[in-house]
């Protein structure tokens, strides 16, 4: 079978909007029960590529393949897919049971067959005694569930998920996060979701897209794009970070040196993009990269500068630094003893491994 | 004291409301109560009694024209049904912007004439020596005149024409805050357009169904000139043996019953089909 091993394949996607192209040639290819995503801001056409693998808009170019067949003319109520839809899509007037059993009576299924279906997807989200009620009558978390029992129920080859968290609240999100991670592990379903969140997309994922301007930046496992982003877009939008822009006054195979605001001298190690001597680079620094501890090799670079604020934030509290030349440094604060000594106004010094420095080509 | 005042300007604003009600509708209903209790023994002699009501039970015609009525009326409505929600589908979900707009200004724009003069206009057009008559003949379909106007047909096309704005307004209405992607998930999970219109949007669109069927099926039972105008001396509607006892015979006793006798069979319908439908009068008037 062509494309074996693949559940989901597009390639080189392309649609446009009368003058605008929302998605701009984008190929991927997703393992047999994985859980991607596509991460990107809104606009990106995140939204616009998911709603062509499900059937609801017809791409202008390229091919959405599903377990090995071309799926293009294929209408949405007969491709192998789901949607759970941004806000759920529900049907108010059924009871969840009915939700659940709507597309099983599509399928022209017996009722002895849909009631035991029907229990059974119940049972396994989590929610068995939900059947008889009304949909209004369901929690949040409650609502998440019935709506991918729904889908899950017609066991698609491919469940796609339209930022179903993005209506719950903080709290209720965090703990749906893990909750969808560990029911698509136990459906072993391949999950494509979509979401603007960064942290969504990098706790639950196997795989993350980055999206933007209709295409592809980068695909990779989150930690490879947590640590090694291959653009500046990547870069910026994955996590936080902190932003410089330079000029390099000598590079060679070790590293290079680079030069921000007058006399500072930042050394890093080669970065994305060949770069020679001159050229105008972006470098971004993790704040947890970031030593404050003053034990730093010193190998590391060094600089020095004042406390200008701290936000504390439990493990995420971080300690903002104004340098010399009056860039602005966010750095990890650890909730150490030594940390809690940082009053706001002292003099600090901070160290940043060249390793950690990753540079781009500044964009002309 | 703001209390009170308060009070008061509630009041205030219910007046019109309640003097309405009070004078237009209860104190004539109570008279006519009273009337069609008024049994007539001799000229100037009566008594109280059911006798108005057991003569229209006793007749057959009455209860037939009434029976008949009904069943028009109720047949004008599912029509006025199977035409309008297309249209209001249409108006809600598929047309955008100025051609909204301007599709419900072309359902409106009917009603900015008087009904006398729409059923006129029917008429022109479906008579013996009318349009559609006229054109038949020069056509060479038919040898001579034919006679359009003046049987059921004819009411029936006047009381879904009459009708049709009382339909799509309140499926508009409901259809519109039908959110899209309920549509699409009828048909992601599989649904094909009749099983997404009947498991989705009809029950969704249920509320104002109902209320478009009520204003229309009232309308339609409580019509007097579209079926004289229109049915002629063939087309027998329950209003007119209404106006006859009152008009033509000076029987006010006998029509007050009459119109009791129609007042209890809409509401008694009316009940009956909310019932069948699983929809309540609040829900039903407050969404559509």
């Amino acid at each position: 079978m062509v494309g074996g091993g693949f559940d989901l394949e597009c390639r080189g996607v392309v649609k446009r909007f009368g003058g605008f192209t929302a998605v701009d040639g984008v190929s991927f290819a997703i393992p047999k029960g994985s859980f991607f995503s596509i991460l990107g801001p809104s606009g990106c056409g995140k939204t616009t590529l998911l709603r062509i693998i499900a059937g609801f808009a017809d791409p202008d170019g390229g091919d959405v393949i599903i377990k090995g067949a071309s799926v293009l003319r294929t209408p949405p109520n007969r491709r192998p897919v789901n949607l759970v839809f941004q806000h759920l899509a529900l049907f108010p007037m059924m009871s969840v049971a009915e939700n659940i059993a709507y597309g099983l009576k599509r399928r022209g299924v017996g009722r002895a067959g849909i009631d035991r279906s029907v229990s059974a997807v119940l049972q396994r989200v989590g929610l068995p005694d939900a059947g008889l009620k009304r949909i209004d009558a369901l929690s949040g978390g409650q609502k998440q569930r019935v709506a991918i029992a729904r889908c899950m129920v017609l066991d698609p080859a491919v469940l796609l998920l339209d930022e179903p968290l993005g209506a719950l609240d903080l709290k209720l999100r965090e703990h749906m996060k893990v909750e969808l991670k560990l029911l698509q592990q136990q459906f072993g379903t391949t999950f494509v979701y979509i979401t603007h969140d960064q942290s969504e997309a990098l706790v639950m994922s196997d795989r993350v897209a980055v999206m933007n301007g209709g295409r592809f930046e980068q695909v990779g496992t989150p930690q490879e794009l947590y640590f090694h982003p291959q653009t500046a877009f990547v870069a910026a939008f994955v996590g936080e970070n902190n932003r410089w822009r330079g000029r390099v006054i000598d590079a060679d195979a070790a590293g290079m040196k680079i030069e921000i605001g007058e006399g500072h001298v930042l050394r890093a190690h080669g970065g994305n993009g060949a770069v020679g001597r001159g050229d105008r680079v972006e470098i971004f620094v993790r704040p947890e990269a970031v030593d404050i501890s003053g034990r730093s090799p010193a190998a590391s670079n060094h600089f020095s500068g004042t406390v200008e604020n701290l936000l504390f934030n439990g493990a995420n509290s971080r300690v903002m630094v104004r340098m010399a030349d009056g860039n602005l440094i966010s750095a990890a604060l650890p909730q150490t003893e030594a940390a809690a000594r940082v009053q706001r106004g002292d003099p600090i010094t901070l160290a940043i491994a060249p390793q950690h420095c990753v540079t781009f080509p500044a964009a002309s | 004291m703001r209390h009170s005042h308060g009070r008061w300007a509630f009041w205030l604003l219910l007046a019109p409301f309640l003097l309405w009600m009070l004078l237009l509708i209860v104190i004539p209903h109570i008279d006519l109560l009273i009337l069609s209790l008024r049994e007539k023994i001799v000229p100037r002699v009566y008594q109280t009694g059911l006798g108005n009501y057991a003569e229209f039970f006793g007749e057959p015609v009455y209860v037939w024209t009434l029976v008949r009525t009904v069943v028009m009326s109720l047949l004008a409505t599912v029509l006025t049904f199977i035409v309008g929600f297309p249209v209001a589908y249409y108006i809600a979900k598929i047309a955008r912007g100025r051609t909204r707009t301007s599709l419900f200004l072309l359902c409106l724009v009917p009603f900015w004439v008087s009904e006398i003069v729409r059923v006129f206009g029917w008429m022109m057009l479906l008579r013996e020596t009318g349009l559609i008559s006229s054109f038949l003949q020069w056509a060479g379909i038919v040898s001579g005149p034919v006679e359009l106007l003046y049987n059921d047909a004819a009411v029936m096309l006047g009381l879904v024409y009459t009708s049709m704005l009382f339909m799509i307004v309140p499926l508009v209405s409901t259809i519109d805050s039908l959110d899209d992607s309920l549509i699409e998930a009828g048909y992601d999970l599989g649904g094909n357009g009749f099983t997404v219109m009947r498991a989705i949007v009809i029950p969704y669109a249920m509320p104002g169904v109902m209320a478009g069927s009520i204003i229309v099926f009232m309308l339609s039972l409580g019509n007097y000139l579209t079926p004289t105008l229109m049915g002629g001396k063939s087309g027998q509607w329950f209003t007119a043996n209404i106006y006859s006892q009152f008009i033509t015979r000076f029987n006010w006793e006998l029509g007050s019953a009459f119109g009791f006798v129609l007042l209890a069979t809409s509401s008694i319908i009316v009940w009956l089909v909310l019932r069948l439908s699983g929809q309540s009068l609040s829900g039903t008037l407050g969404r559509g």
